[in-house]
């Protein structure tokens, strides 16, 4: 299975798989009743979140990362996956297995409608040309379009659906609206368990994106050192000369496109599956720039960095949007009343709505000192750490040397 | 029998004439070589065989085929490789991988979408690359940053990359300018050994006259745009026209 694969790759493979499938303990360090237990990332929803985004950003990572075409319409991808998705779930079946397959489908062939306009230029027209094609799926989503997407309100499943399926086979429940399921195992199922004194929650709906999100790193590690990977970093560093070579570089950044496209459709096709509905916000350029600024602060053309900046914004939005002032007002109670008042008028504009502010500061801070995003954090602070400890030992750092 | 023919080849850049009416024909397994003051139209001309370039008139055939209106990698396909006057190397990626580009390009076409197999599990492209790189005494170099190297390296790696394709007609823009003399001489005894053992069928433009006269069979000078004289080394040395043409340009 890892054949052709080094020792490095098989390493950062099976951490990687290791931190995925233990998620729900390793992200839960506080106990739930401590003060601290605000700041755990163990639970479902936003574990699920972690991981949708995270093969978003690998997929957006394929094109961006190893070709330099920057898309800044890829959230088109992921909301057309989330209506295929939604609309498997009203007409066949409420297993998600058809619904991601749709999503994937649906998603792949849009992007290679777009692809095959917008690779025809290069640089910033590229990212222009991808973004209007963005916004006009967004807008048609709300307008002409709303016999399909059912306009604001957001398409949902209700329990008139046909669901041809589930009838034919005697699945479909009649007395309320039903939850997506794999051959019956519903997505919103968790199973509590006991470790150390302390009960962790397993969800369903986790392990299904987990594994999926597992073969979307797997495939893109082979995909980074695969002789495709090599011609798609070929034009990123000398497109001209890739053509001199003998190499058409367009069905390269097309099949580019189209894979980055799948991978943005089936995390839509995931988020519909976690939460069946599916709106056009998720098509706004906000959305596709929020896959940017993942590849960007967790590290372009790196295969843990896409992951870590989805895990990163993620994890951050949920805390920080969360804080309001009757919190932040606990938080600085042990201060005398008109420092607390100045504390809280300080910090609010960062926090709650406002979290972009702070997500925004951040990003600055990582471009301006970490260009390589937060991967090269970690291996600064690992060739620091390898110094500290010893000379004998070499840096622990390369898991993931760039690009390569 | 030529194996390279351009007639009547013409192209303008706004209001300069670049190329007048140029002819050439190169003879299979020939070294033929183009000299001419610096502006002289061979840099043009080499744009207008790769399919950088289409010229305004005439006629450019290889092997029985016209280049005219062909893509670039269609041309390469066929058989042509070319080193620019600018080395044009993949910066980012390490030596052993611009070769490997090159090796792919050669056995599986203009495209292949191969994403599932890993390039250590190529041997055979990875075997042949290093050959190459061993052919240039660059195999010490595989796994550098080709962005590190030296200016005549870069020069090596696009060579390599060329040779690696085993074209049957290579085009080699000044391959030795900004090289110091041994570094030159390296080349040279390097593209010598290369023409005998495998017969490519080489252009070279060039301004080092040791370096032309030790390698060509042919000659063209080439002046604002047109073809002064074409010949045998021995008689270009003498012409009173090639001596003109170069004390009224070049420096
Ligand atoms: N793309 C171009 N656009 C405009 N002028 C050009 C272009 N390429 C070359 N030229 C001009 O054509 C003439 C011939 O250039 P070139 O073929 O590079 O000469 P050489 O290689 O013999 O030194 C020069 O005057 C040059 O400035
Ligand atoms: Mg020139």
């Amino acid at each position: 299975m890892f054949k052709g694969l080094d020792r490095n790759d098989i390493r950062l493979m099976l951490v990687v798989a290791l931190v995925t499938l233990a998620a729900p303990l390793i992200l839960n360090p506080f106990p739930a009743d401590s003060a601290w237990a605000q700041f755990n990332a163990g639970y479902p929803d936003l574990m699920q979140r972690f991981v949708i985004y995270g093969i978003f950003a690998i997929g957006f990572n394929i094109l961006f990362g190893l070709t330099g075409y920057l898309s800044f319409g890829h959230a088109a991808f992921l909301g057309v996956g989330s209506y295929a998705a939604v609309w498997m779930f009203k007409l066949l079946s409420m297993n998600v297995v058809p619904a991601v397959l749709a999503a994937m489908a649906i998603a792949g062939l849009f992007s290679l409608a777009i692809g095959w306009i917008s690779l025809r230029r290069t640089g910033i027209y590229f990212s222009i040309l991808t973004l209007a094609f963005a916004q006009m799926s967004y807008n048609l989503a709300y307008s002409v379009l709303t016999p399909i997407t059912n306009g604001e309100t957001g398409l949902q499943i209700s329990i008139n659906d046909p669901r041809v399926l589930d009838r034919a086979f005697g699945t479909a429940a009649s007395d309320s609206v039903p939850y997506p399921d794999f051959f019956g195992l519903q997505m919103n199922d968790t199973a509590s368990f006991e470790f150390f004194g302390r009960v962790f929650q397993f969800s369903v709906g986790y392990y299904f994106a987990a594994m999926l999100f597992l073969a979307a790193f797997y495939l893109a590690l082979r995909l980074f050192r695969s002789p495709f990977g090599l011609m798609l970093r070929g034009v990123k560093t000398n497109q001209s000369r890739l053509e001199y070579t003998g190499i058409n570089p367009r069905p390269y950044t097309l099949a580019a496109f189209v894979i980055s496209g799948v991978y943005a459709g089936l995390a839509g096709g995931l988020l519909a599956a976690m939460d069946p509905l599916a709106g056009a916000e998720r098509m706004q350029w906000t959305a596709s720039g929020e896959v940017v600024l993942m590849t960007i602060l967790g590290g372009v053309g790196t295969l843990l960095g896409p992951v870590l900046g989805a895990g990163f914004i993620k994890y951050f939005e949920n805390i920080l949007s969360k804080i309001n002032d009757q919190i932040l007002h606990q938080w600085f109670a042990f201060l005398p009343d008109g420092m607390e008042d100045f504390m809280v008028t300080l910090v609010s504009p960062f926090v709650g709505k406002g979290w972009h502010l702070t997500l925004g500061v951040l990003f600055m801070l990582v471009v301006i000192f970490l260009p390589g995003g937060l991967v090269e954090g970690f291996q600064r602070i690992g060739r620091l750490l390898a110094r500290l400890v010893g000379r004998g030992r070499k840096p622990v750092s390369d898991d993931d040397k760039g690009g390569a | 029998m030529a194996i390279l023919e351009i007639r009547g080849v013409g192209k303008r850049f706004g209001g300069l004439q670049a190329l007048r009416d140029v002819n050439l024909s190169v003879e299979e397994g020939h070294v033929h070589a183009i000299i001419g003051p610096n502006g002289a139209g061979k840099s043009t001309l080499l744009n207008c065989l790769v399919g950088k370039l289409v010229p305004d008139e005439g006629t450019v055939v290889f092997d029985g085929r016209s280049l005219l209106g062909r893509k670039p990698w269609e041309i390469n396909q066929m058989g042509i490789s070319r080193v620019f006057q600018t080395p044009e190397i993949y910066s980012e990626l390490t030596v052993l991988e611009n070769v490997m580009i090159a090796c792919l390009a050669r056995r599986d076409g203009v495209f292949r979408l191969e994403a599932w197999k890993t390039l250590a599990e190529e041997d055979d492209i990875r075997g042949k690359a290093m050959q190459v790189l061993a052919d240039l005494k660059m195999e010490d170099k595989a796994d550098a940053h080709s962005a590190a190297l030296s200016r005549g390296d870069k020069r090596r790696l696009e060579l390599a990359m060329c040779l690696s394709q085993e074209p049957r007609l290579l085009l080699l823009d000044e391959p030795t300018a900004g090289m110091a003399r041994a570094d030159t001489n390296r080349t040279i005894e390097l593209l010598k050994e290369i023409q005998e053992r495998l017969g490519i069928t080489m252009v070279i433009i060039e301004h080092d006259m040791h370096v032309v006269f030790s390698l060509a069979e042919r000659i063209t000078v080439m002046a604002q745009g047109t073809v002064l004289v074409e010949d045998v080394p021995e008689r270009i040395r003498g012409n009173p026209k090639v001596q003109e043409a170069y004390l009224g340009g070049h420096g």
